[in-house]
């Protein structure tokens, strides 16, 4: 039992090696899904034919010798990544019935890599939230403590690794949808830089913000998962032409005692004030003594404009979303009201229909920032100030490799909790919107657990295409650590 | 109260790429609905945008062609508003900084020429269409035409008149066909004009309120709309009113500008750049490429015609009114030198009669200039009349063959035989002593009626320089 529950890279040696089958992997996720999933919900779609499927011709793959890195290993796309033949519903009514004619990038990406589809995982609608409670499909919960939230956007894909119910999944990552979900969850989830992973099949939702990722139970598996992910799309003018990376290609070097020798960790002091649970604190601490131990030095720095991230990132992403979310109009597909008189009717009843509350917040708000008269006060002030945001970025590392903090300013909050205060839910995003405002890439893994036994998770942060540096840096510090193997009581094999 | 007009156009032109400004979609003209919008013309969710470089190609042929700057970075923005044949909720075009800035168009006026001033050209994708007849009460949306490259070309408000406006509008329209960026047929809506007319007391410097009258897809009606506005605004202002700024649209049965119904005017397209596509950059190199790759335009050929032929601008107008005609003018005249006036002659009658009266346009042409050119050669060279080589001509329209075999299977050759024609003129004379009497009594008009029965009886194909002549010398006079 415990052999499926481990992570990709030990699953794919076993199934190389024949000890497993994909099969009999799937076969068994699948068993789980069916008895865990219906208290976590972290799934909307579940498509047990198919996986078997894809299963059957991953193993006729392994034993033609023909197979790819990822072959045979069963993987959840958050419902925000569009899927050929199989619903995508942005946990959102307004597409409760919408199957894509084609596939997302990155999902192409990791089906050529071999890997089994399992199904669509729950997610704020429209990737808009940290908690994963707006889904038209209901909240999701965190296996740790189900009163919980799992964190979101990607709070499906988060909950269903973290449950052991697939070894990875994919996510999107817009204010922190990937890692802030990581860290309420105890597993590790990146955002690449801005450019790496295709947006074509990402249905948009802040298009100069969002980035499709990893999340698994390891760094090395996060790595495995970003290279089938990663790389140049003609279909996305956004999309960055550069060399093929391996993200995994240091991994494997032996470095002694101290792998960590000669990294310099930035600690920018406006992360480790008051706003932080004293938990998180202190777990991060830890861990940062931990970096030290493997050879790493840490130095205070400032960037002080980071503190404008928030209501910079609140008034542009709205501000694109209000656009982005324009096509969903009843016209041509997703949700049409079925009584309406004229044409503005129907645009108004379909919408206000379809699009649940947080959503229809956002639409205001970045309606009104777009507005003659308001659009030089909120929106191009708001990417001016982005831009100096970057710029004390930049400068931190002239002095520092990585920055490192906690990803989230509290651990897992019951459910409803913060669904009242709309601006307390949005302060949840403080450490990490400013990487998706710069472009620049970061994750999070899991480094301790709070009193009540939640995760905690630590954030790196590093300079534009610093991926693979900031996977082994983790990767090191997993070897020296097991908070990554840690799993959930309710989820125990 | 003197009146001055003050007309600004705004043409939106569809550039004649293989496909989609954003889309590999295909952009010819009348599929049946929706089967040329792709996923990204229907703005499935999910999908980007991708520059067509060849609608950009175009834009900057058209701002070397006249003038223009070609801004080396230029920025794409959306025009959001919500209506069903725009499928993303938004159009993308260009707002702040277009592609290209200023130029000039030279126009011909009643009172010589004068030069319009350009404000600026910009790229944007063409929406859907909406058809509102044949579906019982709902709206047919087809999106082949979502994602057409436009460029939508915005003059100064420098026109004075209707006269103007149409001149302006004919110029730009001969231009973009010249230089091969658009096809220019407006009946598929190739090309389309939005006219902004205000009035003035003349003497004033202050522009007055503007309407907007959109959907003008002739030349005609682009005329009638503007003076019937003219008209409607200043009555308008005569009777103590107001003009209030609106967009309108001409109705061509009831020969008037009505304002539309729903649409607010000053509705707020809260424009942000694109972030889907990077900004536009255009280096030194693709700039000399293009420029290296232009044609001489119009004016320029119509100079040359002028200087190289001895034509008349009247002539080299007409000559120049497309790349193709002026071409197959030059084919011909190549074939006839020290005659290219014969050449023009021809070309701007006989053949221009015989493609109206076809409906055809020069580029289907059944007589190929090199054909066209020996016929002119056999008037040239005696061997039939002018006259003559009419009825020559229709036959090698209706693909009979060449002058040649067509004379020679007709039997049309001119009779230059001196003795043959002295015979024709003996009898003319002998058969028609009331009309020598006539002549010998001073009427001038009898001796053209002599000649025209000495034509008769050689059924045209007397010289009728010779028959002129010798009927003057046997008739002594």
């Amino acid at each position: 039992m415990s052999a499926i529950t481990a992570p990709i890279a030990e699953l794919a040696e076993a199934l190389r090696a024949k000890r497993l089958s994909s099969v009999e992997l799937t076969q068994g996720l699948l068993d789980r899904i069916a008895r865990l999933d219906p208290v976590l919900n972290a799934f909307i779609t579940v498509d047990r034919e198919r996986a078997l499927s894809d299963a059957s011709a991953a193993d006729a793959a392994i034993a033609a010798g023909t197979a790819g890195p990822l072959a045979g290993i069963p993987l959840a796309h958050k419902d925000i990544l569009v899927t050929a033949g199989m619903r995508t519903t942005c946990g959102s009514r307004m597409l409760a019935n919408y199957t894509s004619p084609y596939d997302a990038h990155v999902v192409r990406g990791l089906k050529r890599a071999g890997t089994v589809l399992v199904g669509k995982t729950n997610l704020d609608e429209f990737a808009m939230g940290s908690s994963s409670e707006t889904s038209h499909f209901g909240p999701v919960k965190n296996p740790w403590d189900l009163r919980c939230v799992p964190g979101g956007s990607s709070g499906g894909s988060a909950a269903a690794v973290a449950a052991r119910l697939v070894p990875g999944g994919t996510g999107t990552d817009t204010g922190g949808s990937i890692r802030q979900p990581a860290a309420l969850s105890g597993i590790c989830g990146l955002k690449p830089t801005y450019g790496i992973c295709s947006r074509y099949g990402l249905v948009a939702f802040a298009s100069s913000l969002d980035q499709a990722g990893p999340l698994a139970q390891t760094a090395q598996d996060l790595a495995l998962l970003l290279n089938a992910m990663a790389g140049h799309d003609s279909r996305d003018s956004t999309s960055l032409d550069r060399p093929t990376e391996d993200y995994t290609r240091t991994l494997g070097e032996e470095r002694g005692a101290k792998p960590l020798a000669g990294l310099r960790i930035g600690l920018p002091r406006e992360y480790f004030g008051d706003g932080t649970d004293p938990d998180t604190a202190k777990a991060i601490d830890e861990a940062l003594a931990e970096f030290r131990q493997l050879g790493g030095k840490t130095v205070e720095l400032a960037l002080p404009r980071v503190k404008l991230s928030v209501p910079v990132y609140y008034v542009i992403a709205p501000a694109e979303a209000s656009s982005n979310l324009s096509r969903f109009d009843g016209v041509r597909y997703g949700h049409r009201a079925a009584k309406y008189g004229d044409l503005t009717d129907m645009y108004r009843k379909s919408r206000a229909e379809g699009f649940g509350a947080e959503v229809k917040r956002r639409i205001l708000v970045g309606t009104y920032v777009l507005s003659h008269g308001y659009y030089d006060a909120y929106y191009l002030k708001a990417q001016q100030v982005r831009r100096l945001i970057a710029d004390d970025f930049r400068r931190a590392y002239q002095s520092c490799d990585v920055i490192a903090g906690p990803t989230a300013p509290t651990t897992a909050f019951r459910i409803g909790a913060k669904t009242d205060d709309p601006v307390e839910m949005y302060l949840n995003d403080i450490f990490t919107v400013a990487a998706n405002l710069t472009g620049a890439p970061a994750l999070s893994i899991p480094c301790g657990f709070d009193r009540s036994g939640l995760p905690i998770g630590l954030q790196l942060q590093g300079d534009y295409f610093a991926e693979a540096r900031m996977l082994d840096i983790a990767h090191r510090f997993q070897q020296a650590t097991d908070w990554h193997r840690r799993i959930p009581a309710m989820a125990a094999p | 109260m003197k009146w001055e007009v003050v007309i600004g156009l705004e043409t939106h032109a569809q550039l004649s790429t293989a496909s989609k400004i954003f889309s590999g979609a295909s952009t010819a003209f009348g599929a049946p609905p929706n089967t040329q919008a792709s996923a990204v013309d229907i703005a499935l969710p999910g999908v980007l945008p991708v520059l067509n470089r060849d609608a950009v190609e175009r834009a900057i042929r058209f701002g070397l062609a006249v003038g223009a700057t070609i801004n080396r970075r230029s920025v794409f923005a959306r025009k959001n508003y919500f209506y069903p044949d725009l499928p993303k909720g938004y159009q993308i075009s260009q707002f702040e900084i277009p592609v290209v800035q200023g130029g000039a168009l030279a126009i011909a006026t009643a009172e010589g020429g004068k030069s319009v001033r350009l404000t600026r050209a910009h790229l944007e994708e063409d929406a859907g269409k909406s058809l509102h007849e044949d579906y019982h009460g709902m709206t047919g949306i087809d999106l082949n035409r979502a994602g057409t490259p436009l460029l939508e070309i915005v003059s100064e408000p420098d026109m004075r008149s209707s006269a103007e406006a149409v001149a302006y509008a004919k110029t730009l329209h001969a231009l973009v066909r010249w230089i091969g960026i658009c096809d220019g047929n407006m009946q598929e809506g190739s090309f389309r004009c939005d006219a902004n007319v205000s009035v003035r007391p003349a003497g004033e410097t202050k522009l007055g309120t503007r309407c907007e009258i959109k959907n003008l897809n002739s030349f005609r009606f682009l005329e009638q709309a503007i003076e019937f506005e003219i008209r409607r605004q200043i009555e308008l202002i005569e009777e103590g009113g107001t003009v209030v700024q609106q967009t309108r649209l001409y109705d061509p049965d009831r020969l008037e500008t009505r304002a539309m119904r729903s649409k607010e005017d000053a509705q707020d397209y809260r424009y942000f750049p694109d972030p889907d596509l990077p900004p536009l950059v255009i280096d030194d190199a693709w700039i000399e490429r293009v420029k290296s790759e232009l044609p001489l335009l119009p004016e320029a050929t119509r100079v040359r015609f002028e200087s190289q032929y001895g034509l008349p601008p009247h002539d080299t107008v007409a000559l120049t009114a497309s790349r193709e005609l002026a071409a197959y003018f030059e084919a011909t005249a190549a074939g006839v030198p020290h005659a290219e006036k014969l050449a023009a002659n021809w070309v701007l009658g006989e053949v221009s009669a015989a493609l109206n009266k076809a409906e055809m346009d020069i580029t289907r042409v059944p007589v190929s200039a090199a054909r066209l050119a020996g016929l002119l050669q056999r008037i040239q060279d005696g061997t039939i009349s002018g006259k003559i080589a009419k009825a020559v001509f229709d036959a090698m329209w209706s693909g009979v063959g060449n002058a040649d075999a067509i004379i020679e299977a007709k039997g049309l050759k001119q009779i230059s035989d001196a003795a043959a024609i002295g015979r024709v003129v003996d009898e003319v004379i002998a058969a028609n002593p009331a009309i020598v009497a006539e002549f010998r009594a001073g009427k001038e008009k009898a001796f053209n009626s002599l000649v025209g029965k000495a034509m008769q009886a050689t059924k045209g194909k007397a010289n009728p320089a010779q028959v002129n002549a010798l009927l003057k010398e046997k008739l002594g006079g």
